[in-house]
């Protein structure tokens, strides 16, 4: 039994409940619903298992109901019909004031638009779900400077929310969430509003959290390729239906119908790899203060044989071999300076992969990603043909 | 030709609202005369508690709340200070400090309506639906409509002064109110209920603070009304500066209505600059 159970779920908003339903029997579209009963499919018939512990993702274009799905999950819309269990407790049975105690006590829910209370202090924010539960006032200031602390933004817990950047709007966002510490978080496109390399940023703060956290999150996304970065299962909805249920991996390579695969063809026509997203995280070496010894230590404790050489601004400078390092360090010189290579390519994390595959497979070493001067990342061949494939599998090989 | 003469004769709308207003009088007339006496006797209280306080006294204390209110600025603290001088000089004073409880009364008398009113209101489209075309119609109708009851019930004197004057004034109020709570933002909402909190929690933590400043217009508002109400009421016998304007309506004497035109429209810009200031300062203080 899983830690949420929806089933066969559905929510009609208007008045012409049983007409609706009725047409939708008939295999009739959103549109032809509305204009006949004025009656609006949100949800139908959606059954889900979600396990506790796991990031589940429910994605869908807007429309498909995965953000009427979520709201039903707390209750803050009404389910016409159906089951849904927490704990094997069917909330959907629950009086006002049991409602309240769920929702207290078993999730907290995250924003697309933060939704932090304009007239409330970042700490006064973050205390909101433990002052609504009557905390003592001590005991909640503390949990809530505790989940500030984790998002890094303790500094900023007597400003308010418009004084923040959107980013930290939502990690303050996130913060009242876990300042509540429930098992459930709800997040209904909590990083959709953020700019893309903030975004990136979030998805592996996230990721990291829930690595010591082990919450169970609902992850609302339209993004397939958030999707496939943090959760460890998705649902893929269309009108209100739930498409398919799986893992990144099983979605890709077996799309369940013509929608699901039309849709990761879209996705990988439009959004097909680009540098940033196959980028990893560079091993990098500070040359201006480390020397060959660090750099050696460095390159055995990652196991590669090249470091990125940055400056203290991670201006990007080029890089170093392990065989050069070595001999540097053996004839006892200290500067990396004498040692460093410039002939690694540098591309624009914009760039679509597709683009840059012949510069990848022909250079002897990694790519650099570099951005207005910074490095960003590094592109791997092995890792980015790995990445090339899975979409392809997922796209064309089905056709 | 019977039945076109019969219809020719009126509806005998007046008479049937004639016995239901002798009905309520008759009925409640033991509350009336309580509200009356007792309110009678506060507001007097109230006003000569006022009239007490030495004038000079009374225009430092307005003129240094203006200039706090106003965020440290002059203008209006000098705007008080000349005004209520000439108003003293007039031989006004007494006056004005009828017309000052006057207001107080009916304003916080609609207010203490009034908030609950558009909380109910914001809450409920069937309340809201009831309740607007009931406040077009206070609005609406003028406002000396609202005497004839007001005597039916009270009599004459201050008492029925302050209840046409809370009718009128009422209605801004429980609009603005109304209109802040359904501005709060959805989300922001949504935010409240995710977390669990209760009718009231919600109410106090998250839609009153963030209405407030729509709510505090809508007070200004009805503090203005009621003022506007200040003449009007002097025809059954509310004291104040309304008074001094009737009598001088009456004897025709130009200039003494002028002065107490002039004493009103003076009180009522530092009144409404006031108010209006109070909301300011609170709404960038919430910020």
């Amino acid at each position: 039994m899983g830690k949420i159970k929806i089933d066969r779920v559905t929510k009609v908003f208007g008045k012409n409940t049983s007409q609706a339903l009725k047409l939708v029997k008939q295999e009739k579209s959103k549109e032809q619903i509305l204009k006949e009963t004025n009656a609006t499919v949100g949800v139908y018939e959606a059954s889900l298992t979600i396990e506790e512990g796991e990031i589940f993702v429910i994605m869908g274009l807007s429309g498909s109901g995965k953000s009427t799905l979520i709201r039903l999950l707390n209750r803050l819309i009404q389910p016409t019909s159906g089951d849904i269990y927490i704990d094997d407790q069917n909330i959907t049975k629950l009086n006002k004031k049991s409602l309240q105690l769920v929702r207290r006590e078993k999730m907290s829910m995250v924003f697309q638009n933060f939704a932090l209370f304009p007239q409330r202090t970042i700490l006064q924010n973050a205390e909101y779900g433990l002052e609504i539960r009557g905390v003592p006032k001590e005991e909640r200031r503390l949990k809530a400077e505790k989940a500030l602390q984790n998002a890094g933004l303790l500094s900023y817990k007597d400003q308010y929310p418009d004084q923040l950047s959107g980013g930290m709007q939502q990690r303050v966002g996130l913060a009242r969430a876990l300042a509540n510490d429930t098992e459930i978080i709800l997040m209904d496109e909590a990083f959709s509003a953020l700019d893309p390399l903030i975004r990136k940023e979030m998805q592996d703060e996230l990721l990291e959290l829930q690595a010591n956290l082990q919450k169970t999150i609902v992850f609302i996304t339209h993004d397939l390729n958030e999707a496939l970065r943090i959760g460890d299962r998705i649902a893929i909805m269309k009108d209100g239906k739930v498409m398919q249920v799986g893992t990144g991996e099983e979605i890709l390579t077996n799309p369940s119908n013509e929608y699901v695969r039309s849709f990761l063809e879209d996705v990988d026509r439009s959004k097909v790899l680009t540098a940033e997203n196959a980028m990893i995280r560079p091993m990098t070496i500070q040359i201006d203060h480390e020397g060959p010894k660090v750099a050696l230590q460095r390159m055995r404790e990652d196991k590669v044989s090249v470091l990125l050489a940055v400056d203290k601004a991670r201006k990007y400078l080029g890089y170093i071999t392990a065989n050069d390092a070595l001999e540097l360090a053996q004839s006892g010189e200290k500067s990396l300076h004498s040692i460093l290579r410039n002939d690694m390519p540098i591309v624009e994390p914009s760039i679509v992969i597709q683009d840059i595959l012949s510069v990848i497979s022909d250079s002897p070493t990694p790519v650099a990603v570099v951005e207005e001067g910074k490095l960003r990342g590094v592109l791997i061949r092995g890792v980015v043909l790995e990445s090339l494939a899975s979409e392809k599998n997922g796209g064309v090989d089905n056709e | 030709m019977s039945k076109i003469l019969n219809l020719a004769t009126p509806l005998p709308v007046a008479e049937k609202v004639e016995d239901l207003m002798d009905i309520v009088t008759d009925t409640f007339s033991a509350q009336f005369r309580f509200i009356q006496s007792n309110g009678e006797d506060t507001m007097n209280l109230v006003t000569s508690g006022l009239t007490a306080i030495p004038p000079y006294v009374f225009i430092l204390i307005i003129a240094v709340l203006a200039f706090f209110a106003t965020g440290k600025k002059f203008g209006l603290a000098i705007f008080s200070i000349i005004g209520l001088l000439f108003i003293l000089n007039q031989g006004l004073w007494d006056q004005l400090m009828n017309t000052f409880t006057l207001v107080l009364f009916s304003s916080l008398i609609a207010i203490v309506i009034g908030i609950p009113l558009g909380i109910l209101m914001s809450k409920s489209k069937v309340i809201e639906e009831i309740l607007k075309p009931i406040l077009d119609f206070m609005q609406t109708m003028p406002g000396f409509v609202y005497l004839i009851p007001a005597v039916a019930f009270f009599g004459i004197g201050v008492v029925p002064g302050v209840f046409a004057s809370v009718i009128f004034a009422l209605p801004p109020t429980v609009r603005f109110t109304n209109l802040g709570i359904r501005q709060v933002p959805t989300h922001l909402i949504e935010a409240a209920d995710s977390y669990g909190s209760t009718f009231t929690q919600k109410l106090v933590k998250v839609e009153l603070p963030l209405s407030r400043s729509t709510i505090m217009a809508g007070i200004n508002q009805t503090v203005l009304l009621s003022l506007s109400m200040v003449v009007i009421a002097s025809m059954i016998g509310a004291p104040g500066l309304g008074r001094e304007v009737l009598s001088a309506l009456q004897r025709a004497q130009i200039g003494n209505g002028f002065v107490a035109g002039i004493s009103l429209v003076i009180f009522a810009i530092i009144v409404d600059r006031l108010t209006q200031s109070l909301n300011k300062q609170k709404s960038n203080g919430g910020k």
